[in-house]
C-alpha cells in the first residue's frame, strides 16, 4: 500500500507541481493517475521513489517513510517503467533484464535464470535475449522494460506513461498483456498516463489530477464515467463517456440468432436467407468476414480472402455491452457476430437487440455499477 | 624522388645506430616514447574530467577553456616553455627539453579527449540515465556503468584524434635538442637531403596510421556492439508484424 499524506511540492521559483495531494494506493491493484500536462502526475510518481523529494507532507510504503530510507535501496525495491523504455543501449535484453538483480549482487547465472523466463513472460521471443535493444521495435522494448522492471520480483511498480510511445494496435495489446501479467502477479501499481482511456482501461482505480496537483476525483472507472464530481472531470473523461461506461456493463448471456454461413475456399452461395450479405467462416468455424452477394463478379465462384469485408468487430459471449454494440454498428450487414473465447462463432445480434438490452438495465441501474473483476 | 626515398628507408644503415648517428629504430622508439607518455598523461586529466563535468552538468567552462587551448601555437608554446625551464636543469640530461614538449604534447591532447568525453557522457539518453537512477544505481554507478560504456565511442574518437595530432606534432621535439622521428626531418632539411626529409615525414605519417589502426581495434572489442550496429545479417522475424495480422485476423 503506497499513502500519499498532504503531500506537495513547490519549486523554489513558486511554481506548484503538487498540491497537498491525499490518497492511498491499495496493495495489487492498479492506480492511474491520469490528467493533462501540468498536473503533477509524473511528478507525483517520481517522488514516491524519490527521484524528485517532497517540500511537505509525508509518502508511506507499507507504513514506511519513504525519506528515511536509503534512495538506491529504495529504488532497488520498486519496479521502475518509463514512456521510452529507457534500455541500456550497450547491453544485452538478458543483462538489460537482469540490471537491478546484478545491482543486488545475485550471482550472475541466477539473475539470467529469471530475466530469461521473465523475457517469455512478458511474450518475447527467447532469441532476443542475445540481442540489443536498437534490434528490437519500440514495442518490444517496452515489454524488456515491464520484464527488467520485475526482474527483482519487487512487490511495487511504477509506470510512467509506459505504453504511449508505441502505435495503437501494439498499445492495445501491450495493455492487454500487462493486466493479464498483473491478474498473476499482483502488484501495487501506480501508473500515470494521460490518456483518459488508457485509465479507464487498466485502473482499478483512476485519480484524476488537474493542473496545479490538485486532486479532482479518485474513483473506480466506472464510477468515474458515470458520476464525474465536476466539470473538469466530465470534460477530461470525454463526450461519448455514456457509450465507454458501457464497456464495464454486462449482460449474462446474449441470446443470439443463427447466422448462415459459408466455409473459406467454398462455391459461393446463389442466395442469402436474410438479405445480401452472408458470413464467411474458415474450417474450424472462426468468423472471417462478410461476403456480399449483390456485388460478385462472374469469375467469383468460391469464396476468397480478397472478396470479404473484413472491417466488423466480434462480440465475445459474456463480454461487454460496449462490445456487443460496437459488433452491431461495425458489421456491413447490421448485424454483429458473437463468438465464444475461443473465438469459433455462436451466432449473431442486432443493434436493437443490444440496445433493448441496454435499455432494460436502465431503471435497476441508476449507475452503472462495475468493478474490475467485470473488466474482460 | 619516390625511388630515393625509398631507398633511404630501406637502407638498413639507416635503421641502425653508429657513432655518429642515431638510427631510425631509435629514434622511432623516442617518437613512439614521448607521444605515449604524453597521451597517457592527458588521459589520465581529461578521461575523469570530461566524465565528471558530463555526469555533474557543472564545470562546463572548462570545456571551453579547454577547446581554446586549441588555438596556441604550438611551437611558440614549445620555445617559450623551453626559455623558461630548461635553465634550471645542468648537464647532459634532456629533461629541460623533454619537460616543455612533453608539456606541449599534453596540452594538444588534452581538448580532443576531453571535450568528446564530456559529449559522450552528455548525449545519453536522458530516459536510459532516468531508468539507471530510477532502478536504483548510484551516482558512482549510473557513471561507471552507464555513462561511461555509452561514450565510449566518441571518448575513442577523441582520443585516435588525439593521438593522430600528438604523433604528427612530436616532431618538434627535434627542434630542441631531442629526438624522435623530426629529428630526420630537420635534420634533412638543414643538409638538403630531402630523401632523409621525406622519409622521415613518410616514417610520421606510418606510425600515425598503425597507431590509428591499434585504436580502431581495441576500439572494436571493447565498444557494445548494441552502440555501433555491428550485428550479425541474421534476422529474426518481427513479431510486430505478425501480430498486426493476428490483429487483422480477429477483426471481420
Amino acid at each position: 500500500m503506497i499513502r500519499f499524506e498532504s503531500v506537495s511540492k513547490r519549486y523554489p521559483d513558486g511554481t506548484v507541481a503538487v498540491d497537498e495531494l491525499d490518497f492511498v494506493a491499495p496493495s495489487g491493484q492498479i492506480t492511474v493517475l491520469v490528467g493533462p500536462s501540468g498536473c503533477g502526475k509524473t511528478t507525483s510518481l517520481r517522488m514516491i521513489n524519490r527521484m524528485i523529494e517532497p517540500t511537505a507532507g509525508r509518502i508511506l510504503i507499507d507504513d514506511q517513510d519513504v525519506t528515511k530510507v536509503d534512495a538506491a535501496q529504495l529504488r532497488r525495491g520498486i519496479g521502475y517503467v518509463i514512456q521510452h523504455a529507457g534500455l541500456f543501449p550497450h547491453r544485452t535484453i538478458i543483462d538489460n533484464v537482469a540490471s537491478v538483480p546484478y545491482l543486488l549482487g545475485t550471482d550472475k547465472k541466477q539473475a539470467r535464470a529469471r530475466a530469461m523466463e521473465l523475457i517469455e513472460r512478458v511474450g518475447l521471443d527467447p532469441r532476443f535475449a542475445k540481442r540489443y535493444p536498437s534490434q528490437l521495435s519500440g514495442g518490444q522494448q517496452q515489454r524488456v522494460g515491464v520484464a527488467r522492471a520485475l526482474a527483482a520480483d519487487p512487490p511495487v511498480m511504477l509506470m510512467d506513461e509506459p505504453f504511449s510511445a508505441v502505435d495503437p494496435v501494439v498499445r492495445d495489446q501491450l495493455q492487454d498483456e500487462f493486466l493479464r501479467l498483473q491478474s498473476d502477479l499482483g502488484k501495487t501499481i501506480v501508473f500515470v498516463t494521460h490518456d483518459i482511456d488508457e485509465a479507464i482501461k487498466l485502473g482499478d482505480q483512476v485519480a484524476v489530477l488537474r493542473v496545479g496537483g490538485h486532486l479532482a476525483q479518485l474513483a473506480t472507472p466506472a464510477e468515474l464515467l458515470s458520476r464525474p464530481v465536476d466539470e473538469f472531470v466530465a470534460g477530461f473523461v470525454g463526450r461519448d463517456r455514456g457509450y465507454r461506461a458501457l464497456t464495464f456493463a454486462t449482460v449474462g448471456e446474449l441470446a443470439v440468432h443463427d447466422e448462415q454461413t459459408v466455409t473459406m475456399g467454398a462455391p459461393v452461395p446463389s442466395r442469402a436467407d436474410l438479405d445480401n450479405w452472408i458470413l464467411v467462416v474458415d474450417a474450424a468455424n472462426v468468423p472471417q468476414g462478410w461476403l456480399n452477394l449483390a456485388e460478385l463478379r462472374p469469375d467469383h465462384t468460391t469464396v476468397t480472402a480478397e472478396m470479404l469485408y473484413r472491417g466488423g468487430t466480434l462480440a465475445t459471449q459474456g463480454g461487454s455491452l460496449r462490445e456487443a454494440l460496437d459488433a452491431c454498428l461495425s458489421s456491413p450487414s447490421g448485424r454483429g457476430v458473437v463468438v465464444d473465447s475461443d473465438g469459433t462463432l455462436l451466432g449473431s445480434i442486432t443493434a436493437a437487440e443490444v440496445l433493448g438490452l441496454i435499455e432494460k438495465r436502465r431503471p435497476g441501474a441508476a449507475a452503472v455499477t462495475g468493478s474490475g473483476s467485470e473488466r474482460r | 624522388m619516390i625511388g630515393e626515398v625509398f631507398t633511404w628507408l630501406n637502407d638498413p644503415a639507416h635503421w641502425k645506430d653508429t657513432r655518429f648517428d642515431t638510427g631510425i629504430a631509435t629514434q622511432l622508439a623516442a617518437h613512439v616514447r614521448f607521444c605515449a607518455f604524453a597521451l597517457l598523461v592527458a588521459l589520465i586529466i581529461a578521461l575523469p574530467l570530461g566524465l565528471v563535468i558530463g555526469h555533474t552538468g557543472r564545470g562546463k567552462w572548462l570545456i571551453a577553456a579547454a577547446n581554446t587551448l586549441r588555438a596556441l601555437p604550438t611551437v611558440g608554446v614549445l620555445v617559450l616553455l623551453t626559455v623558461i625551464i630548461a635553465p634550471h636543469f645542468y648537464g647532459r640530461t634532456d629533461t629541460g627539453y623533454l619537460i616543455p614538449t612533453e608539456i606541449v604534447l599534453i596540452v594538444l591532447a588534452i581538448p580532443s579527449i576531453l571535450s568528446n568525453t564530456f559529449a559522450g557522457v552528455e548525449n545519453v539518453d536522458p530516459a536510459v540515465r532516468d531508468a539507471a537512477e530510477g532502478m536504483g544505481m548510484t551516482g558512482k554507478q549510473v557513471l561507471l556503468k552507464v555513462e561511461l560504456p555509452c561514450s565510449l565511442p566518441l571518448i575513442f574518437s577523441g582520443f585516435r584524434s588525439a593521438t593522430l595530432q600528438v604523433i604528427a606534432t612530436a616532431t618538434i621535439a627535434s627542434y630542441l635538442p631531442l629526438g624522435g622521428l623530426g629529428r630526420f626531418i630537420y635534420d634533412g632539411l638543414a643538409q638538403q637531403d630531402f630523401p632523409q626529409m621525406i622519409g622521415g615525414g613518410v616514417l610520421v605519417a606510418a606510425l600515425a596510421l598503425v597507431a590509428d589502426l591499434l585504436l580502431y581495434l581495441v576500439q572494436r572489442y571493447t565498444v557494445s556492439r548494441g552502440l555501433t550496429g555491428r550485428f550479425s545479417k541474421k534476422r529474426l522475424p518481427d513479431p510486430r508484424l505478425a501480430s498486426v495480422t493476428q490483429a487483422e485476423v480477429a477483426a471481420i
